[in-house]
């Protein structure tokens, strides 16, 4: 703690103001264990029954392993049930998120690039209607988007779900921020002098720049699509095209419909567990990336 | 549809883009300097042109097409009996005065008037916190808190649905053990504490970290200065540090505000497992969902879709224009 770091003999009184602070620091490490308690219960909760069978899940207490062999059993049927379309959903979703991630990353960096450095006529106006883009709902967005799409045949398509997400307005805004602070005009002013054109000054001197604001955008958006729900809920009908939020809750609702002991339950928690995983490890590994981007927005 | 316009001049710059030895040789005299820097104009005009097209497309693709489309399904009205007709306001009148549209969005208000300060204290506390400490506890406080931003809100929804039931869940054996009787976390009186208590897990984290590198981004020779007059930690929380990142604040408050009015994931996944207490209206977005997709109202959806985005989109203009001087936005 800072406190104790800094030697501060100008203080009167030492020994009462340690206490205090000494008090200070168990209420404070009281509040942070009780908040990482109940921060991590749903988690720990996930591991334990995904570790059940369905008896198992509907009679024994919730928050402690009862058949821990049983973990494999649900594994296996998890990726065999109904021809294994939850294999099939995380393809899906992989498409989903990878395509739409780097289509929008590229879209949002020629742009934010555009945006900070070159004056074109329209420059100002299409920027602020961007910050308004920002605020407007995507999800009062999704139900439009589906008419206009069913108009054109798209709906029930990958399309439906990829194209709309190729427009990240927070990225471009991110990309221009990223590069207005990391990219002087001296240093593109010196390539061109070194006779190089416009495209090769942007790929040679200004994307190795911004790599990690790229690496940013990328997570932002494949993360964005990986977890939307309302646009594919909106958009497929076809359960062949689901992504796995979409499935997941599919599966769900199924199971509630039959009630009862149903095997459908413990899929929905083995294949939701299989699920976050992949993204807690992602965002474990990629940290200060997450944090760069959240930054953005706060200081800014 | 101003972006088609500004797409309009395009060709027409691009023939300048030829004479490129214009900035690179050293200029000769005068009129040949500033062709050069007219060309470097044009051909820069044509670049920036050029990559922000991908955007602008997509921009008016999926963002003024869809509004406009709404917009003009909205204005008309199509029954058996009357066919396909322009009716104008007559959607806006019935969504303002139906009651369904009313009560969701009374529902959604006071969900946001208990939850948002709620979830928005704690994230405040949490960066406090974190920024204050340095422990390995502190360490696994911020990963842990910022773990369920992770996971997907269906999942989210899905997990603390398990945990509620009356059949799975452990809150009902725990107030079995404790003989208070039962306690139906998804009966009518609890829900919306449920569908908060879902939220404020799911999005605590993400606020606190956007707080905390706020905090991280002030000169810490305030606090010396203010360590100096005699503040204790509390009080330097409280009245300096809280008050030198109120532009944080207002931004996740307004995203807070933006995504507490679309309400819509939690309350539909819980739906099937509470069908008497989540009717299909019970926020705006899901009536507006189940308008289109269940009865086939499609013109009054747009109506409903496009007043939310416009209250939303009016609503937090007005919000960063009353608070402007704090967020920092011009």
């Amino acid at each position: 703690m800072t406190t104790a770091a800094v030697p501060a003999p100008a203080v009167a009184a030492p020994a009462p103001r340690r206490t205090s602070s000494a008090r200070g620091r168990v209420t404070v490490n009281a509040v942070m264990v009780a908040m990482i308690l109940y921060f991590l219960m749903p988690f720990w909760w996930l591991v334990v029954a995904a570790t059940k069978d369905n008896d198992a899940l509907f009679s024994t207490a919730a928050l402690w392993f009862h058949s821990p062999g049983a973990f494999f059993t649900n594994l296996q049927q998890l990726f065999t049930y109904n021809d294994g379309e939850y294999l099939r959903w995380m393809g899906n979703t992989a498409i989903y998120a990878g395509v739409s991630g780097v289509g929008a990353t590229a879209v949002a960096t020629f742009a934010g690039y555009a945006f900070a450095k070159y004056r074109f006529p329209g420059r100002n106006l299409l920027f602020s209607s961007l910050l308004g883009a920002i605020m407007v709902p995507a999800t009062a967005l999704a139900i439009p988007t589906y008419l206009l799409l069913s108009k054109v045949a798209l709906t029930n398509t990958m399309w439906a779900v990829i194209l709309p997400s190729l427009l990240n307005p927070f990225g471009v805004y991110l990309v221009r921020v990223y590069v207005q602070e990391s990219l002087p005009d001296e240093l593109l002013e010196a390539a061109r002098v070194d006779g190089a054109g416009e495209l090769r000054v942007l790929f040679n001197v200004a994307l190795p720049t911004l790599k990690p604001a790229l690496v940013t955008v990328l997570l932002f958006s494949m993360v964005g699509t990986w977890n939307n729900f309302f646009l594919p809920l909106v958009m497929l009908n076809n359960d062949k095209l689901f992504p796995l939020t979409v499935g997941l809750q599919s599966w769900y609702q199924g199971a509630l419909i039959q009630s009862g002991a149903n095997a459908l339950f413990t899929l929905v928690i083995a294949g939701s567990l299989v699920a976050i995983l992949p993204l807690i490890v992602a965002f474990l590994l990629l940290q200060r990336y997450w944090r760069g981007g959240l930054t953005v927005g706060s200081l800014k | 549809m101003s972006l088609l316009r500004q797409q309009g001049p395009a060709p027409a710059v691009t023939p300048s883009t030829v004479p490129a030895e214009g900035v690179g040789t050293p200029a000769t005299g005068r009129g040949r300097r500033r062709t050069g820097r007219q060309s470097a104009h044009t051909r820069h005009q044509a670049m920036g042109l050029m990559l922000v097209t991908p955007f602008g497309l997509l921009f008016a693709a999926f963002l003024v097409a869809p509004l406009a489309y709404a917009f003009w399904l909205s204005l008309r009205t199509s029954t058996l009996v009357g066919g396909d007709h322009f009716s104008w306001f007559a959607n806006y009148q019935q969504t303002f005065t139906d009651p369904h549209f009313l009560a969701g969005v009374r529902r959604v208000v006071v969900f946001g008037l208990v939850q948002v300060p709620i979830m928005l204290g704690l994230a405040l506390l949490g960066a406090l916190i974190i920024d204050e400490v340095s422990s390995k506890l502190a360490k696994v406080f911020r990963m842990t808190l910022f773990m369920p931003y992770a996971v997907p809100a269906v999942i989210g929804a899905l997990m603390w649905g398990f945990l509620y039931s009356p059949t799975f869940g452990p809150v009902n054996s725990l107030s079995h053990a404790l003989g208070t009787g039962k306690i139906d976390l998804l009966g009518h009186s609890l829900m919306l504490t449920s569908l908060g208590n879902i939220v404020t897990w799911q999005w605590t984290g993400y606020n606190m970290i956007v707080l905390y590198a706020a905090l991280q981004g002030l000169p810490r020779e305030v606090y010396e200065a203010a360590k100096l007059d005699g503040a204790g930690q509390i009080q330097t929380a409280l009245r300096i540090k809280v008050p030198m990142i109120s532009s944080a604040m207002v931004l996740t408050l307004m995203f807070t505000i933006i995504g507490t009015l679309q309400f819509f994931t939690e309350p539909r996944v819980l739906e099937p497992t509470a069908s008497s207490v989540i009717t299909p209206d019970y926020t705006p977005n899901l009536y507006a969902y189940n308008l289109a997709f269940q009865y086939s109202e499609f013109n009054y959806s747009a109506a409903i879709s496009f007043s939310l985005g416009a209250v939303v989109f009016i609503g937090s203009y007005l919000f960063l224009f009353a608070t402007r001087k704090r967020s920092g936005l011009k």
